[in-house]
C-alpha cells in the first residue's frame, strides 16, 4: 500500500500512531513491509492456503464472533444432501461438468430455498427462472436448460451450529487440512510467524475491536482471484469484522476512480449500478429480464425500477411503457467479451476497431505480444492518452518490428492519436475505494489540441448523430433517440460535467432532482443514470463537491464528498449493532435502534430501512426489502445474510479452495486437482500464448522459478503518466528485476548487471538488483526462488525498458476475466537477451526443451 | 526561484566592521567574536534583524518515512530544479545518490539485516529497510554563508540560509565549507545551489513544497522551538515502544554547528544514512584567525602610515 498508494497510506500510519498493528503479507519486502509490525513473505499464488489456514485456526480454536455469526451470516443454514465439496471429491465441487469445464451450481443450495447472489453471475439462474432455452453464450447460462422453480419458504437453520450439513460444519470440514504445517509447506510461511498473525488478528477482532483487510491486484490477478477475496470475506464474517467501524475488506484500485469505472462501468457485462448486461436470449423482454435478474428479497428486488429509470435516462421521451422503455435498444451479449477475448477477436479478424482511453495494453495487459499482434490486425485504432504510448507506436518501433515478426509496411491498421486533457484541465469526479465521490474543478484550459474524454465522447456522438440524421433504418434509432443534449461551454465547447452528474443522479417527471434510489419507479416516471449514485445531486446541489472541514462534523465525516449508496460511509452497518439493535460495544458503536423515536440512528447513515425495528419479522408473502427481517443487515443479499458459503453467483465453487497458478513449479499439496478446473484458458490457445508444464510434468524443470509483477511508487501502471516525465523517470530510470543473493549465486547474476528472463511466451531483459528483500522460501521441502518484475516499462518514452507483461499469459479467473500475472513460472539467466530474430528463436528453443505443445497446461 | 528580498540586504545590516568581509564573518564579528558560536543563538537576530518571525525549520522523522520520494519531486517541481540523469545505481531504490546542485531533497534507502523497527523480537525475519529524506541543514553557524564573498548566501528573517542565483558568481568557496557536503555547483553554470527552505513560499505564508507533499508527515515544518518539542516527544514514544536506537540528529544547539534548522530522527547511527557523526562548522576558527589577521593588518597599516609619514618627512620639497 505504501508502494502503490502512498497518499492513502498516511491513514494507515495515523492508525499505527494510535496503536494499530500492521501485518503485511507479500512475497517481497516492500516499502509497506518497512513500516509494518510483521512482514509475512509467502510464495506468490498461495493466499487461499494462507487465509484458509487462518480460517481453520479461527474455527478450531473457537475464535469466531459467535453472536454475530449466528445472527448475521449463513453459518447456521443447512445445505441440501446433494452438495459435496473438495474434501469429498479431491479438489472439485459437486456439479462439475468436465466436458463443459463448468459447474452446475444447483447442488450448492440451502435446504428448502434457492437464492441468487447480490452481484456476480446472477444470470446463471436465468434459464431456471425464465425458462428460456439458452445455449450459446459465455457466462453461467451454459449449464443446460430447465431446472427447478424457486421453492418458497425459509431455509432450514441450526442455531447450535452442530448439524453436520450446516454451513458452519461444512466450512470446518472444508478447511480442516489447512493446518499451520500445510501453510508452511504450500506458502513457505514458518509456523511461528503464521501463529503470530493468527493471534494478532483474532485478538483484535470481536465486540470491542475490529480488523480491516486491504488488498490490491496482488489478490485479483490470479486464475482464482475472486476466491482470494471470498476467503477474506469468510474470515471477516467469522470474526464479525463487516459492517463495523475499522472493519471491512478494502480493495485498493489500480488508479484514480477505477471504482467509478465499475460503478458507471467500462465493463462489457455490466450496466450502470451493477445491473447485468442482457444476453442475446431468444424472445427476451424487459419483464422476463427483470424477473430473472431480480432477487426475491432485498433491494435487488427493485431492479426493474432501477433499469427502467436508466432506460429513461438513456432514451428520455422515446422510452415508453409501450416499447418496453427501449429495452431492445440495449446491446446484447453473445458470450464473454472481456478485454482478452477482444484480443482474440482481433486476431481472428472479427474485431475491427479499438478505442483505448488512457490504456496502454501493449505494456499493461498480459501477453504484450498478443496485444500488439491483435492491434496489428485492426482496421482502425484510436489511442487517447497524454503521450505516445507503446500502444500508439508499436507499428513503428515495437518489439515485433525489431524481431521481424511485423513489418510496418504490412500493417493495415489506421492509428489515430488524440492528446487528452489531464484531470487538472477538466472538471469531474473521482470515486475512491470507499465508494466516495469527490468532485474536482478544472484549474486550467487543456493545452494545445488536448481535450477531455468527455469532450471526445460527446462530440464523437454528436457527429455520428449528425451523419445518421434522417435515417429511417431501425438500426440507427437507438443512436438517434439517445438523450444527447448536454450543455457545452467555453471556447472549446466542453460539455458541462455537472450536467452529466445531474443526469446520473436522476430526476422525476417534472425534472426535479431525486434524493434517493428509493424514489425510483418502474413506470417510467423517473430517470436515473445510475441508481446507486442517486442522491449525489440531491436538491440540485453537487454533493460530491462538499468539503466541510473535519473539525466541523463528526468522525464519520459525512459531509466531505458523497458516498454511494445514500451517502452511507460504511456498508451493511446494521451489523454494527447486535440483533436487538444495541451497539456490540460502546467503543465500536456506529448505528443503533433508538427506541424512543423508533428509528435507526447513529454516527453514520443507517444502511437499513430507517424505521424497521430489530424485532420486525416479515410476513410469509413479503417480497423485496419488506421480506428482510430486522436482523438481516446484508440488505443486498437475497437472504440478508453474509455468505460464508455462496450457494450461487460464483462459477468456480461455493467455497475457496487452494489451486496452484496456471504455470507453477510446485504441485498442489492439498488436492490432486492442480489448477482451478474452470479457469479460462481454452479460448486463448494460440502459438504466442503457450502455457508451461507444471510441477511433476516433463519439462517443468525448464521454468523453475516464480515470477511476480508489480508496481513501484515512482511509476504509474503502464508508464503513460510517468515514464515521459523526467522527474519521475530519474527516480526509477530503467527496467530491473529483484532477486535474492541466493538466486544470484545460483544463476551467476551480477548486481547492476543484466539478466534475461524467459517464459513460454517471450523473453525480456532487465538490470539486476540483488536484494534480501526478495527472500528465498522453503516450499514443499525445496528452496524456491521468486523474481520480482516491475511492469511499468516499454520501448517508448523517456525511461525505457522491456515489458514484464511480455512474459505473462492469457489465463484468466472465470468470474471476472482477470489475468494471472501475479504468479507464474519462469527461468532467469545472466546477460542481455538476444536481438532480432534470435529473440523469438530463444523462446522457441525453451518451448522445445520443455516439450511444450498446444495441449500443454490446457488439462482440467 | 524567485528572490524575495534584496541581495543580502538584511544580513548587510549586521555591521559596518568591514564591508569587504564575507557576510557571515561580518555577522560573527558584529555579534561578538565569542557570542556568535554560542548554542542558543538566534541567527536572524544575530544577523541584524530586529522584529523577525520565529526561526523556522524542518523536523524529518525518518521512522515514518515510506520512501515515496514525493519530497524530491515536489522540490524539483516548485524550484525548477533540473532532472539530473537516468542512473540505475543499484543502491536499493535510491537512484538519486545524494544531495547536490540538482537534488535538494534526497531519500536514502538502507537495507539492513536487523529486525523491523517496532517488530516484536524473534519473529518476522531479520530485515529492515530504513528510509530518510535528507536536506540542507540550515545550520545555526553556517560555514557556507561565512565564506561567501558576494553576499549571495544570506541569512533570512526566518533564520534559514539561502543562496541567491542572481548574485552567486560561482567562486565555489561554499562547497568545501559545508560540513555536510550539501551545497554544490551546477556544472552547466558554475553557480552554487541548494535548498532554500522554499523561502519564496515562506514569505507567502506557505510551508515548503517537500513538507506539503509528504503523505506521512515524515517531513514536518514549523517554528524550530515547536519542532524540537515535538521531536523530544516522538523520541520518548519510540524509546518506550522498545526502539532504543532511535535518536535525534542535528537537534542539539550545543553541537559543532550550533544545532541545525533542519534536524532528524534517525533509527541508527548517522553514518548509516551517510550523515557525518559530528559535524563542525568549518569556519569555527575563522574569527580567531581574523583577529590575528586584524592585529597583523593593524601592525602593517601602522607600519605603512609610519613609512608614509617618514616619507613625508623625507620629502625633498
Amino acid at each position: 500500500m505504501a508502494e502503490c498508494h502512498p497518499v492513502g497510506f498516511q491513514w494507515v500510519m495515523e492508525a499505527k500512531a494510535r496503536g494499530a498493528k500492521l501485518i503485511h503479507v507479500d512475497p517481497r519486502f516492500t516499502r509497506t513491509s518497512a513500516l509494518a509490525d510483521v512482514h509475512v513473505p509467502l510464495r506468490a499464488g498461495t493466499d487461499i492456503a494462507f487465509l484458509g489456514g487462518i480460517i481453520n485456526y479461527v474455527l478450531e480454536n473457537d475464535k469466531y464472533f459467535r453472536d454475530y455469526l449466528v445472527a448475521y451470516t449463513n453459518a447456521p443454514v443447512i445445505l441440501t444432501e446433494d452438495y459435496a465439496g473438495t474434501e469429498d471429491l479431491d479438489g472439485v465441487f459437486s456439479g462439475f461438468d468436465p466436458q463443459q469445464r463448468s459447474y452446475d451450481y444447483r447442488t450448492w443450495q440451502y435446504e428448502g430455498l434457492e437464492v441468487q447472489a447480490a452481484s456476480g453471475e446472477r444470470d446463471q439462474q436465468y434459464e431456471d427462472k425464465a425458462g428460456a432455452a439458452i445455449r450459446q453464450s459465455g457466462r453461467g447460462e451454459s449449464h443446460g436448460s430447465g431446472g427447478p422453480a424457486i421453492p418458497a419458504g425459509t431455509p432450514e437453520r441450526d442455531a447450535t451450529l452442530t448439524h453436520p450439513r450446516c454451513v458452519f460444519q461444512v466450512l470446518r470440514h472444508h478447511y480442516r487440512r489447512y493446518t499451520p504445517q500445510m501453510v508452511e509447506q504450500i506458502c513457505g510461511v514458518p509456523p511461528e510467524i503464521f501463529q503470530q498473525v493468527c493471534e494478532l488478528l483474532t485478538q483484535n477482532s470481536g465486540r470491542d475491536r475490529t480488523s480491516a483487510f486491504v488488498y490490491s491486484v496482488g489478490w485479483t490477478q490470479h486464475t482464482v482471484g475472486v476466491q482470494y477475496i471470498r476467503t477474506a470475506s469468510i474470515l471477516q464474517a467469522l470474526l464479525g469484522n463487516i459492517g463495523r467501524p475499522g472493519g471491512g475488506i478494502l480493495a485498493l484500485r489500480g488508479h484514480a476512480s477505477i471504482q467509478g469505472s465499475t460503478d458507471i462501468p467500462t465493463l462489457f457485462n455490466l450496466l450502470p449500478g451493477y445491473i447485468p448486461m442482457p444476453h442475446a436470449h431468444a424472445n427476451e423482454t424487459l419483464d422476463k429480464f427483470a424477473e430473472a435478474e431480480s432477487a426475491e428479497k432485498g433491494y435487488w428486488a427493485d431492479l426493474r425500477a432501477y433499469l427502467v429509470s436508466l432506460l429513461k435516462a438513456y432514451w428520455g421521451g422515446a422510452a415508453t411503457p409501450g416499447n418496453d422503455f427501449c429495452f431492445d435498444y440495449l446491446p446484447r451479449l453473445t458470450g464473454s467479451h472481456s478485454t482478452y477475448e477482444t484480443v482474440m477477436a482481433q486476431l481472428a479478424g472479427d474485431c475491427k476497431g479499438y478505442f483505448l482511453y488512457g490504456e496502454n495494453p501493449a505494456v499493461g495487459s498480459a501477453n504484450g505480444k498478443l496485444q500488439r499482434l491483435g492491434m496489428a490486425n485492426l482496421d482502425f485504432l484510436v489511442v487517447l492518452d497524454f503521450s505516445l504510448t507503446e500502444s500508439a507506436t508499436w507499428w513503428q518501433d515495437g518489439p515485433e518490428i525489431e524481431t521481424g515478426e511485423l513489418r510496418t509496411r504490412d500493417i493495415a491498421t489506421e492509428v489515430f492519436f488524440m492528446p487528452v486533457a489531464a484531470h487538472t484541465e477538466k472538471s469531474g469526479s473521482f470515486t475512491n475505494t470507499q465508494r466516495m465521490l469527490q468532485w474536482h474543478q478544472q484549474a486550467i484550459e487543456p493545452h494545445g489540441d488536448a481535450r477531455s474524454d468527455l469532450w471526445f465522447t460527446y462530440h464523437l456522438g454528436r457527429k455520428i448523430r449528425e451523419k445518421l440524421a434522417g435515417s429511417t433504418d431501425q438500426m440507427d434509432r437507438p443512436i438517434l433517440e439517445l438523450t444527447w443534449d448536454y450543455p457545452i461551454q467555453g471556447e472549446i465547447a466542453e460539455p458541462d460535467a455537472e450536467a452529466v452528474l445531474a443526469e446520473i443522479n436522476g430526476w422525476d417527471s417534472r425534472g426535479r432532482p431525486l434524493a434517493s434510489y428509493e424514489q425510483l419507479n418502474e413506470d417510467g416516471s423517473t430517470a436515473c443514470g445510475c441508481w446507486i449514485y442517486c442522491g449525489v445531486y440531491a436538491d440540485g446541489v453537487n454533493q460530491a463537491a462538499r468539503r466541510k472541514p473535519s473539525g466541523e462534523m463528526n468522525w464519520i465525516a459525512g459531509e466531505w464528498g458523497w458516498a454511494w449508496p445514500a451517502n452511507r460511509r460504511i456498508l451493511y452497518n446494521r451489523a454494527s449493532a447486535d440483533p436487538d439493535g444495541k451497539p456490540w460495544s460502546e467503543r465500536k458503536a456506529l448505528v443503533w435502534w433508538d427506541e424512543e423515536s423508533a428509528r435507526w440512528s447513529g454516527h453514520d447513515i443507517p444502511d437499513f430501512s430507517a424505521a424497521k425495528s430489530p424485532f420486525y419479522r416479515p410476513p410469509p408473502d413479503a417480497a423485496g426489502a419488506e421480506a428482510l427481517s430486522g436482523v438481516d443487515p446484508f440488505v443486498m443479499q437475497a437472504d440478508g445474510k453474509a455468505w460464508l458459503f455462496a450457494p450461487a453467483g460464483l462459477l468456480d465453487g461455493p467455497l475457496p479452495a487452494h489451486y496452484e497458478p496456471q504455470d507453477s513449479p510446485v504441485g498442489n499439496l492439498l488436492y490432486s486437482q492442480q489448477r482451478n478446473p474452470v479457469r479460462q484458458v481454452l479460448p486463448f490457445r494460440h502459438r504466442n500464448n503457450r502455457m508451461q508444464p507444471s510441477h511433476g510434468a516433463p519439462g517443468s524443470g525448464v521454468f523453475p522459478y516464480v515470477g511476480t509483477t508489480y508496481r513501484l511508487t515512482e511509476h504509474h501502471t503502464a508508464g503513460g503518466m510517468s515514464r515521459w516525465l523526467p522527474y519521475l523517470s530519474e527516480l526509477q530510470p530503467e527496467m530491473f528485476c529483484e532477486v535474492s543473493p541466493e538466486l544470484a549465486a545460483e544463476r551467476g547474476l551480477e548486481h547492476k548487471g543484466w539478466a534475461t528472463i524467459v517464459t513460454a511466451r517471450n523473453v525480456i531483459e532487465a538490470r539486476v538488483l540483488v536484494t534480501d528483500r526478495v527472500p528465498a522460501l522453503t516450499v514443499a521441502g525445496r528452496r524456491l526462488h521468486q523474481i520480482g518484475l516491475p511492469y511499468h516499462w516499454g520501448g517508448a518514452g523517456y525511461s525505457t525498458g522491456d515489458s514484464a507483461n511480455d512474459l505473462t499469459s492469457m489465463s484468466l479467473d472465470p468470474n471476472v476475466h482477470i489475468q494471472e500475472v501475479k504468479g507464474f513460472a519462469c527461468d532467469i539467466r545472466p546477460g542481455r537477451r538476444p536481438r532480432g530474430p534470435a529473440r523469438a528463436e530463444l523462446v522457441l528453443d525453451y518451448q522445445r526443451r520443455a516439450g511444450i505443445t498446444e495441449q500443454t497446461g490446457m488439462e482440467i | 526561484m524567485t528572490v524575495m528580498s534584496g541581495p543580502g540586504a538584511p544580513g548587510r545590516r549586521g555591521g559596518r566592521v568591514a564591508d569587504s568581509l564575507p557576510t557571515g564573518l561580518r555577522t560573527a564579528l558584529a555579534g561578538g567574536l565569542t557570542g556568535a558560536l554560542a548554542g542558543d543563538a538566534d541567527p536572524a537576530a544575530v544577523s541584524g534583524y530586529g522584529e523577525h518571525p520565529p526561526r523556522m525549520g524542518f523536523f524529518t522523522d525518518t521512522s515514518v518515512c515510506i520512501g515515496c520520494k514525493a519530497c524530491e519531486v515536489a522540490c524539483k517541481e516548485w524550484n525548477h530544479v533540473p532532472e539530473d540523469g537516468l542512473n540505475f545505481t543499484g543502491m536499493s531504490y535510491d537512484n538519486t545518490a545524494g544531495l547536490g546542485a540538482d537534488t535538494w531533497r534526497h531519500v536514502a534507502f538502507v537495507e539492513q539485516r536487523k529486525p523491523l523497527a517496532q517488530q516484536e523480537p524473534g519473529t518476522g525475519g531479520d530485515l529492515r529497510w530504513l528510509m530518510a529524506s535528507d536536506v540542507c541543514k540550515h545550520c545555526t553557524h553556517a560555514a557556507c554563508l561565512d565564506v561567501c564573498p558576494t553576499g549571495s548566501l544570506f541569512r533570512t528573517e526566518f533564520g534559514t540560509v539561502v543562496v541567491q542565483e542572481d548574485i552567486c558568481n560561482g567562486c565555489g568557496y561554499c562547497i568545501p565549507a559545508c560540513p555536510y557536503g550539501v551545497i554544490d555547483q551546477r556544472k552547466e553554470d558554475g553557480r552554487a545551489w541548494k535548498c532554500t527552505l522554499c523561502y519564496d513560499r515562506l514569505g507567502a505564508g506557505l510551508e515548503p513544497a517537500c513538507a506539503k507533499a509528504c503523505p506521512t508527515d515524515s517531513i514536518q515544518f514549523g517554528p524550530l522551538d515547536e519542532l524540537r518539542e515535538r521531536a523530544a516527544g516522538r523520541l520518548a514514544q519510540l524509546h518506550e515502544a522498545g526502539v532504543p536506537a532511535a535518536r535525534l540528529y542535528g537537534e542539539d544547539p550545543g553541537d559543532g554547528v550550533g544545532g541545525d534548522g533542519a534536524f532528524f530522527l534517525l533509527l541508527d547511527e548517522p553514518e548509516v544514512y551517510g550523515l557525518p557523526p559530528d559535524p563542525v562548522v568549518t569556519t569555527r576558527d575563522l574569527p580567531a584567525m581574523w583577529r590575528h589577521v586584524g592585529v597583523a593588518a593593524a601592525a602593517l597599516a601602522a607600519g605603512a602610515v609610519a613609512s608614509f609619514a617618514a616619507a613625508a618627512v623625507r620629502r625633498p620639497w
